[in-house]
C-alpha cells in the first residue's frame, strides 16, 4: 500500500478517563477514499475514537496521524476533519443557510463563493429551496440532511458520522443508508461511521471494525466479517447465528453435536476444541432421514421474509434456522448444511493469527463468489 | 372534570382581582385627584412639565441603567465560568446565598463596611492614605445596589448559558471556529434568553430602589421609589405619588417591550 493513500493513522493510541481505559492500545490505518464502519455496542470505545480524531479530547498515550501528520499540536478547527453529529448539533439561532454557511465563514471565503457552495451542497443532498427555512421546524430526516451538508460543504479530508441514523424511523433509515453510500462513492471522501447497528455497517461499508471493550477485535470487509468471524463475540453481534462447542479432528474435518462433518477450514491442533457458527439462513429443512442434524422443533414464529424455528438436536444444542417453509413444534426435522456453512473459531485466537491461517486455509475461489451471492439475497 | 378545573383557578382569580387589578386601578383613579380631592389631570400636567419630577425620572433611568450594565458585566463571565468549573451547582449556591438574608440586613453590613470608622477605611489608614468619606456618595451606591442585584443576573445567564449543549461548542470547532468565535457566533446569542430575563430582574426594581438611596446614599441619590416614598409618607400628595407609580407602571411595561424574546435569527445577522 502506497504510504500517500493512507490518510488516517492510529499508532498505539490508548485513552484514559480517571485511570479507566476506555480505549486500549489501538492502532489502524484508514485508506483515502473508502469507507469505514467501526461497529460495537455502546460504550466499547467507538465514539472516543472520533472524538480524538476530531480533536475534541486528546490521547493519554499513541500518536494520530491526519496526512502522515502528528495532530498533537492541532486544535479541532485546524483539522480537515468533519463531524456529522449524532443529535446534528445543527445551531437553533440560525436558518439552514447559515448553518451551511457556516465552516465557510469562519474560512473568510467570499459572499458569492459562499453562495454558490451553500446552494451546491444543499442540492447534493436535496434540499435545494430550503436556504431560508428555521431548524426548528424540520423533520429529522432534513435535519439530518442539514448536518451533513454542513459537514461536507467544508470539503474534509475525512467525515466522521457519530450515528447519524440511530434517531430516524426505519423506513427512512434505510433510505439514507444507500442515500450515504451513493454520496460518498461519489464524493470520494473518506467516511468514517460510527454504529452499533450491524445491518447499518454490512449494507454500507468498505471496511468494518468491530470493537469490543475499547478494543479492535476484528477488521474486514462486510462479507469477511459475516462468514469469517474471529470469534463467538463477533458471531453473536454480526447476525443471528448458531454457536455450537466443537472439536477439530484434522484440517478440514470438524466434529460437533456427536457427529463428524467436512469443513473448509484448518491449521489448528489435532483434537483443539472450537467454537463452531452455522448461520440460522444457511440451514436446510428437510426430512428428518435426509438430514445431517435431527432436531425436534420447539418454537416457530413468523417473521415475515421467513419462519424463525428453533429446535434442539440430541446433543442439547440449540439451533436456528431461517426457513421460508413451515414445520410445526415438536416435529422432528433433519438439517442439512454445506461443509463451507460451518465456521470453525479458534478460542482466543488473536487477530494476526487468524488473518494468517484464514490466508493458508481458506476456502477455494468459487466458494467466496457464492458467499458473496448468497449475501445480496 | 371541567367545572372543578375552573373552580380550582378561583383563589388565583381572587387573588389578581384583589391584589393586582384593583390596586392599579386605585392608582390610577389617585392619580386624578388633586390635594384637594377633586377630579384633576394637574398631576400629569405637573409632572410632565416641571423640571424636578423630569430630571428626576432621568436620574432614576441613568442609575438603574448603570447597575444593570455594571451586574451584567460582573455576572455574564461569572456565569460562563461558573458553567465551565466542576462543582458548578455547589458555586452557584455559594454565590447565591446571599439572597436568602434580608435586604436591610446586609444595607446594614454595608453601613458598618463603608463608614468613617469601618473596615475599608480603616485599612485605607493602615495604608496611610487616610480616611475618606465613603457612605453616602453616588460610588457607594451604585456598588451596595449592583451587589444586591448580581444574584437577580447571575441565576438566569448561568440556567441560559449551562443550557446550551456541548455538541453545540463541539459543532462550532468541528467547523473551524476559534474558541473565541465560537463564544460570540454560538455561546452569546444562545445565552442572549438568559441576559434578557436577567436585564427585566434588575433594570426595573432598580428604578425603584428607595431604601438604598437614604441608607447608603445619604439622599444624594433621588430616585422615583424615593420620590413616591416620600409624597405618600412625607407630603401626604397621594394623586402626585399615584401619578409617579402609574409612570414606574408604565416605564416597565416599556422595558419589557423591549427585551422581548424576538424571532430567532435576528440576533445573529
Amino acid at each position: 500500500m502506497l504510504t500517500e493513500e493512507i490518510i488516517v493513522s492510529f499508532d498505539q493510541v490508548e485513552k484514559k478517563y480517571d485511570k479507566e481505559s476506555v480505549l486500549k492500545t489501538i492502532t489502524f490505518e484508514l485508506e483515502r477514499g473508502k469507507f469505514y464502519t467501526l461497529l460495537g455496542p455502546s460504550g466499547c470505545g467507538k465514539s472516543t475514537i472520533l472524538n480524538l480524531l476530531a480533536g475534541f479530547t486528546s490521547p493519554t498515550e499513541g500518536s494520530i496521524y491526519l496526512n502522515g501528520e502528528d495532530t498533537k499540536n492541532t486544535p479541532p478547527n485546524k483539522r480537515k476533519v468533519n463531524t456529522v453529529f449524532q443529535d446534528y448539533a445543527l445551531f437553533p439561532h440560525m436558518n439552514v443557510f447559515d448553518n451551511v454557511a457556516f465552516g465557510l465563514k469562519m474560512k473568510k471565503l467570499s459572499k458569492e463563493d459562499i453562495k454558490k457552495k451553500v446552494s451546491a451542497v444543499l442540492k447534493l443532498v436535496r434540499l435545494n429551496g430550503y436556504d431560508e427555512r428555521e431548524i426548528t421546524g424540520m423533520s429529522g430526516g432534513q435535519k439530518q440532511r442539514v448536518a451533513i451538508a454542513r459537514a461536507l460543504v467544508n470539503e474534509p479530508d475525512v467525515l466522521l458520522l457519530d450515528e447519524p441514523l440511530s434517531a430516524l424511523d426505519l423506513k427512512l433509515r434505510t433510505d439514507m443508508q444507500y442515500e450515504l453510500r451513493e454520496l460518498q462513492q461519489r464524493l470520494g471522501i473518506t467516511f468514517l461511521f460510527v454504529t452499533h447497528d450491524q445491518e447499518e455497517a454490512l449494507a454500507m461499508s468498505d471496511e468494518i471494525m468491530v470493537m469490543n471493550e475499547g478494543e479492535i477485535v476484528q477488521t474486514g470487509t462486510p462479507i469477511d466479517i459475516y462468514d469469517e468471524p474471529i470469534n463467538r463475540y463477533v458471531a453473536d453481534f454480526i447476525g443471528e447465528s448458531n454457536i455450537v462447542k466443537g472439536r477439530m479432528i484434522e484440517d478440514y474435518v470438524v466434529s460437533f453435536a456427536g457427529k463428524s462433518f467436512q469443513c473448509v477450514d484448518g491449521g489448528m491442533n489435532p483434537d483443539e476444541k472450537v467454537d463452531v457458527v452455522i448461520r440460522p439462513e444457511d440451514l436446510v429443512l428437510t426430512e428428518a432421514e435426509k438430514g445431517a442434524l435431527q432436531i425436534r422443533v420447539e418454537t416457530q414464529l413468523f417473521r415475515g421474509v421467513h419462519y424463525e424455528i428453533v429446535g434442539m438436536d440430541n446433543d442439547g444444542n440449540q439451533w436456528m434456522v431461517h426457513s421460508t417453509k413451515k414445520t410445526e413444534p415438536g416435529r422432528r426435522v433433519g438439517l442439512q448444511f454445506e461443509p463451507q456453512d460451518i465456521h470453525i473459531m479458534r478460542i482466543n485466537e488473536t487477530e494476526e493469527s487468524f488473518d494468517e491461517r484464514i490466508e493458508n486455509y481458506s476456502a477455494p475461489a468459487s466458494f467466496s463468489v457464492e458467499e458473496g451471492d448468497r449475501l445480496d439475497g | 372534570m371541567v367545572k372543578q378545573r375552573k373552580l380550582l383557578s378561583v383563589p388565583y382569580y381572587l387573588w389578581i382581582l384583589l391584589f393586582v387589578i384593583f390596586p392599579v386601578l386605585l392608582l390610577l383613579f389617585q392619580s386624578f385627584r388633586g390635594l384637594d380631592g377633586s377630579f384633576t389631570l394637574v398631576n400629569i400636567q405637573t409632572y410632565f412639565t416641571s423640571r424636578v419630577y423630569l430630571t428626576m425620572t432621568l436620574q432614576s433611568f441613568i442609575y438603574a441603567f448603570l447597575i444593570t450594565v455594571l451586574t451584567l458585566t460582573i455576572s455574564y463571565p461569572a456565569a460562563y465560568f461558573l458553567t465551565r468549573t466542576k462543582n458548578k451547582q455547589l458555586w452557584l449556591l455559594v454565590l447565591i446565598l446571599p439572597t436568602w438574608m434580608n435586604i436591610l440586613l446586609k444595607t446594614y453590613a454595608f453601613i458598618g463596611i463603608l463608614s468613617q470608622t469601618g473596615m475599608v477605611n480603616q485599612l485605607l489608614d493602615f495604608m496611610g492614605l487616610g480616611a475618606q468619606p465613603l457612605l453616602f456618595t453616588r460610588i457607594s451606591f451604585l456598588i451596595v445596589a449592583t451587589y444586591i442585584e448580581i444574584p437577580f443576573m447571575l441565576l438566569p445567564v448561568f440556567n441560559a448559558i449551562d443550557d446550551i449543549n456541548d455538541s453545540m461548542v463541539y459543532a462550532s470547532r468541528d467547523l473551524g471556529a476559534s474558541e473565541w468565535k465560537t463564544f460570540s457566533t454560538v455561546i452569546l446569542p444562545l445565552s442572549l434568553s438568559g441576559v434578557r430575563s436577567g436585564v427585566q430582574a434588575v433594570f426595573i426594581p432598580s428604578l425603584s430602589l428607595f431604601m438604598l438611596t437614604r441608607l447608603i446614599a445619604g439622599n444624594r441619590v433621588i430616585t422615583l421609589g424615593t420620590a413616591i416614598e416620600q409624597h405618600f409618607l412625607v407630603t401626604q400628595n397621594w394623586g402626585m405619588g399615584s401619578t409617579m407609580g402609574i409612570v414606574l407602571i408604565i416605564i416597565m411595561f416599556a422595558v419589557m417591550y423591549l427585551t422581548r424574546k424576538r424571532k430567532r435569527g435576528v440576533a445573529v445577522r
